[in-house]
């Protein structure tokens, strides 16, 4: 296989580098190890699109961060994902704070962030009324949003897709093959690429991608934070995005309602060994819940529906490392995409999309590139029953039915989710293919019963249109296997070896 | 003399009874406070039974399995044996509340029956088997 | 456009309490019936119950849960009925309208004069319970594995680790063994299993497996596939004692931590429901505070026997005819039902009719803790005991039943509080 183009990573910034590139007249492949994209760090985080007050002016955080947030109108309704600029708080409880939210503010204006303000007193309860009592000040910061975090990671993948990118899943780079002092391909479990522009957007890993280069200049450490989210029932407790007084690595646990009407708490912040270890702990969750009970204190643990965990990729001095790899041309890293990584993708994308046309113009530099005419900006819009309900349009969705009965039957009891939405997210640019991928993409599965329902119903779906036995689905890639036998198969083992 | 300790299961009171026996002949019965303990706790001594209820596989049907008991209970020490027998049936749709699928199961004098319909499979319920 | 229908009476949900209900309304003399279930057969849970041990109180014969379903399933074949299965509801509106959804008449509105609400429960969840650790696959709750084994047709685990002791946790524990599975352990975090000694006995004992007392699940480790648990000893207050843990290596871990009454619906009624059962707050014919909207069966409280599911799914069927045909007589002011010592709750919560030809009122209730040799007393308002039952045993796992005597029913009577009392003096 031959690419003029390697992205290596499908997360929010791999997918949002492909979808930018696509732009071009470029052969482009993009790699992911897991069987589907958005499965590292841009499937756990808390969603926000950060307004960017709080960032160095001097560090490419701090830039890409204002550059990104005012794209994300455009983006959202582009690929049809759900955002809302719901504003955020930094919540003051005393003179002290005040001062660092007044830094904050001066920060954030220097840096161009609109609309900054301070509002104290009575006003604070008015738009926030189940805040601590306590609370004093507040930075408000209109421009923050939400966003949800995988599905605008798949949108830019499917969208990179349908615009003629491919994106290999299950493909895992084990190493970068060299010739002299330049990439000329990558090597996969599945075999090899051969191309002259390699993109290391492996997250957690990009400093393993380096090092395969022999370049060691990037080092990530793994940090943890967890989450517990609430049942919709809690959307609407809070407002805007809640925060702490920042500290000096993390913006603090934070307590904010979800696009789909959850309300999330976390997250917490620890070093830690392992870059796989996605494992929640009891201590970590007692701390988010007493950290997001200081500016909530209503929060009812009773209605947690699920609790996780994600990883931030911190490099050595805590800034985005973008740029070509000073070891090898036609390296180009994308690492140290720590927070706020998810709202600069969209910049960091413009950004890599002028490193990679220096770097083809030093390793190919016959290679003509421009702009493609038939680019297109958008994702057809997508069924959802639940929306549709919600605004009225029952008639609408009538007619689906009609058309398609499997639009009749519902699978998802908790989120409302119909079969026809089930066997379209299984056809979507970028597949789904475990359960998971399919939670993630139309929410079976995400509600309070948590798949205690629609589980079993979601395997049969998937086994009959990808044309698999029940016993292959997964729930998240090989390995995760959901079920372990047929009926009377170990039984009928046991029996055969007569001992049980 | 051996002993052997029986709970009772007639109430939530779960007694716990005790069998005294030489060479398994019941010489004494204490611990329990009602006579169907009493009457359990021989009985469990003796001759230990259960109903099994379970499933059946079912060949061209609406459902891949049918559910089946025992008619009457059988002896505890069968029910394992009984599980692998059953492992190998099939049996053809549709099947009836009822109907019997093995006559005098395992020489027990007791017939395996269905305990629900299953109909012939008309839809789209096609099964992958692996 | 979305299909429209008119009924007199729309049933939500087709398990034993809905079956009931349905069935005892048109014998009251209800014709124009409904009946939604979501599912593609009638039956609701019993379906994949298959196990024997229902219908000894109200068939006086012991049946599985499939059969039990039959034969309510066959007298509704005999019926006049309207029955749609594969229909979800979605939406009932104050003025009960009911919105359905279904393959082949795609969404549905219809116009009632009186629902019963009979949508069961669903299971508790990891979450629930906060047990931290990986996100591996493996994790099933006893439920939704029972319908792989007994209705889909598959083994969700070979190496199993069972968490609850309830009968639900019980009965998988067999259920996995009988298939050749290797149940490891039944962890119980109380000091007591809440499951009938029988299934204790039958489930457990039968097999060798162990039952672990004050144990509870404080890991669960594993990247993509469940590996291993993490089982400490709990303490009075019930938290993991440090140095106690244990690893018990396992591929799937069965949860069987509780059920939770189905009342969304419910709740977008406007309908408000009692903090200890889950359930809607009822009065003695099972309605709920909007007039004309009853239920039963587990979505009011979780039962345990289904003898007693059917019992209140007719209370509710009979009430629907009075309360259609306008028989009803309300009293001057409801009697309230008060959980007093040792009972956690009540239902039905209060009483609101006058009704010469009951005899008697059968209240059902749970005890917080287990007792031996207790009183359950019933007092007025002015804590004169009305009333007094022997009991030689009460466990928070059975459900225990009084009958409240109308002839005891003053009219001028709020409140009567009911207590368990440990016997003598
Ligand atoms: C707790 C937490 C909260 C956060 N909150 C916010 C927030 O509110 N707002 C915000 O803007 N940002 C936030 N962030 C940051 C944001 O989530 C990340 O910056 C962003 O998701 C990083 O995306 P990525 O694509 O670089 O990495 P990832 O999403 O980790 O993607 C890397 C991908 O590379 C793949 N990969 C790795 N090695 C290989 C290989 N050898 N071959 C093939 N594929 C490989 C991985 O499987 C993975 O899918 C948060 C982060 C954390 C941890
Ligand atoms: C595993 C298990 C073992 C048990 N063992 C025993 C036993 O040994 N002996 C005994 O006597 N009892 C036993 N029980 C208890 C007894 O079976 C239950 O209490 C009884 O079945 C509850 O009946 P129900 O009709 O209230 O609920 P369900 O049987 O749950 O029926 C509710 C129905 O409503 C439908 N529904 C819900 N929402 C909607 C909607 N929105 N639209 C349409 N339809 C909807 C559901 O699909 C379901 O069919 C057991 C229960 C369980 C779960």
């Amino acid at each position: 296989m031959k690419a003029d183009i390697v992205i290596i990573g499908g997360g929010v910034t791999g997918s949002a580098i492909a979808r930018e590139l696509a732009r071009y007249n470029l052969d482009i492949v993009l790699l992911e190890k897991e069987d589907d994209v958005a499965m590292g760090t841009s499937k756990a985080n808390s969603g926000i699109i950060h307004a960017g007050y709080n960032a160095d002016a001097r560090t490419l955080k701090g830039k890409l961060n204002v550059k990104a947030n005012p794209m994300f109108d455009k983006l959202a309704a582009d690929l049809k994902v759900p955002f809302k600029r719901i504003g955020s708080l930094v919540i003051g409880f005393n003179e002290k704070d005040l001062q660092v939210l007044k830094r904050e503010k001066e920060n954030g204006e220097r840096l161009g962030v609109r609309g900054l303000e301070i509002i104290q007193g009575e006003r604070l309860f008015v738009i926030e009324p189940n805040l601590n009592p306590e609370a004093k000040y507040a930075l408000y910061a209109p421009t923050a949003g939400i966003i949800s975090t995988y599905e605008f990671t798949i949108a830019l993948a499917d969208n990179a897709v349908i615009n003629g990118v491919k994106v290999l899943l299950e493909t895992e780079v084990v190493d970068l093959v060299t010739e002299g002092s330049k990439v000329t391909g990558v090597k996969t479990n599945r075999g090899e690429i051969k191309t002259q522009v390699v993109i290391n957007a492996a997250g957690l890993y990009s400093d393993k991608i380096a090092a395969m280069s022999g370049d060691d200049s990037i080092n990530i450490r793994p940090r943890k934070g967890e989450y517990h989210l609430l049942d919709k029932n809690w959307g609407n407790f809070v407002n805007h995005v809640l925060f702490p007084i920042p500290s000096k690595v993390s913006k603090g646990i934070l307590v904010t309602p979800t696009t789909h009407g959850n309300l999330l708490l976390g997250p917490n912040s620890h070093d830690v060994d392992e870059r796989d270890d996605p494992a929640t702990t009891a201590s970590g969750l007692d701390e988010v819940y007493s950290g997001a009970r200081k500016l909530v204190p209503g929060l009812s643990r009773s209605d947690v529906i699920t609790s996780f965990s994600g990883l931030r990729a911190a490099a050595e001095d805590e800034d985005f490392i973008i740029g070509p790899s000073n070891r090898v041309r036609g390296l180009i890293h994308v690492a140290g995409i720590q927070s706020p990584g998810l709202t600069s993708a969209p910049a960091i994308a413009e950004m890599v999309v002028e490193l990679v046309k220096e770097t083809l113009g030093e390793v190919a530099p016959g290679k003509e590139i421009h702009l493609k005419e038939d680019f297109q900006e958008t994702l057809p819009t997508p069924v959802i029953f639940n929306e549709e309900y919600e605004t009225g349009n029952l008639d609408g969705w009538q007619k689906l039915v009609k058309e398609n009965p499997d639009y009749g039957e519902m699978i998802c009891r908790c989120e409302r989710v119909t079969k026809g939405e089930i066997i379209r997210a299984i056809h979507r640019p970028v597949p789904a293919r475990s359960l998971d991928a399919i939670k993630r993409r139309t929410r079976a599965g995400a509600g309070r019963c948590q798949g205690g329902f629609c589980g079993p119903r979601v395997v049969e779906i998937l086994s009959k249109v990808l044309g698999i036995s029940p016993l292959e689905v997964t729930k998240k890639g090989a390995g995760s296997e959901i079920l372990k036998a047929c009926s009377k198969e170990l039984i009928r083992r046991a029996g055969d070896g007569d001992e049980i | 003399m051996s002993r052997t300790t029986i709970i009772c299961i007639g109430c939530p009171k779960g007694c716990r009874m005790k069998v005294e026996s030489e060479r398994g002949e019941i010489k004494k019965i204490s611990g329990f406070s009602c006579p169907v303990g009493k009457e359990h706790a021989r009985k469990e001594f003796e001759n230990p039974t259960r109903i099994l209820p379970t499933t059946v596989r079912v060949k061209g049907g609406e459902l891949p399995l049918v559910p089946v008991k025992t008619a009457a209970p059988i002896p505890k020490k069968l029910l394992l044996p009984a599980m692998r027998e059953i492992a190998r049936i099939e049996v053809e749709a549709p099947v009836y509340t009822g109907q019997v699928i093995r006559k005098n199961f395992l020489e027990t004098g007791v017939d395996l029956v269905a305990t629900r319909d299953v109909k012939r499979e008309t839809s789209d319920r096609a099964r992958i088997t692996a | 456009m979305v299909m429209r229908f008119n009924y007199d009476l729309v049933v939500i949900g087709g398990g034993p309490a809905g079956l009931a209900a349905a069935l005892e309304a048109e014998n009251s003399g209800i014709e124009n019936i409904l009946l939604l279930e979501r599912d593609k057969y009638l039956g609701g849970i019993l379906q994949q119950c298959i196990h024997n041990g229902f219908g000894l109180e109200y068939f006086k014969e012991e049946l599985t849960g499939p059969e039990y379903a039959g034969r309510f399933i066959e007298r509704l074949k005999g019926s006049k009925i309207k029955v749609k299965t594969g229909t979800m509801v979605i939406k009932i509106s104050k003025n009960k309208e009911v919105l359905a959804l279904n393959r082949e008449e795609g969404l549905l509105t219809i116009r009632a004069k009186a629902i019963v609400l009979a949508m069961g429960c669903r299971e508790r969840t990891r979450e629930a319970i906060l047990i931290p650790g990986d996100r591996p696959a493996g994790i099933f709750t006893a439920g939704t594995a029972q319908r792989y084994v007994n209705i889909e047709g598959y083994m969700p685990g070979r190496e199993v680790v069972i968490l609850g002791s309830g009968d639900i946790g019980l009965i998988m524990a067999r259920r996995m063994t009988l298939e050749g599975a290797d149940v490891k352990a039944v962890l119980e975090i109380m000091s007591y299993s809440s499951g009938l000694v029988r299934n204790k006995v039958q489930c457990l004992d039968d097999f060798d497996i162990p039952l672990k007392l004050r144990h509870t699940i404080t890991s669960i480790n594993g990247k993509k596939r469940v590996e291993s648990v993490i089982v400490s000893q709990v303490d009075d207050r019930l938290r993991p004692i440090p140095g106690t843990e244990e690893e018990i290596k396992c591929d799937t871990v069965l949860l069987s931590v509780g059920l939770i009454p189905e009342n969304e619906l419910t709740r977008e009624i406007g309908i408000d429901l009692d903090g200890v059962t889950g359930g809607p707050v009822v009065n003695e014919v099972r309605e709920t505070q909007v007039e004309g909207v009853f239920t039963c069966g587990n979505v009011l409280q979780v039962h345990d026997l289904v003898d007693f599911v059917t019992e209140e799914g007719e209370i509710a069927g009979r009430a629907v005819s009075k309360y259609l045909k306008g028989e009803r007589e309300w009293r001057d002011q409801p009697v309230r039902l008060e959980p007093g010592k040792n009972v956690r709750y009540i239902v039905p919560h209060r009483i609101d009719y006058r009704d010469k030809d009951r005899k008697r009122i059968k209240l059902f209730m749970r005890v917080k803790e287990p007792g031996k040799d207790v009183k359950i007393k019933l007092r007025d308002g002015t804590g004169k005991v009305l009333l007094a039952y022997k009991r030689e045993i009460v466990t928070p796992g059975e459900m225990v039943t009084v009958f409240l005597p109308e002839a005891l029913i003053d009219e001028n009577m709020s409140r009567i509080k009911i207590s368990i009392e440990k016997e003598g003096r």
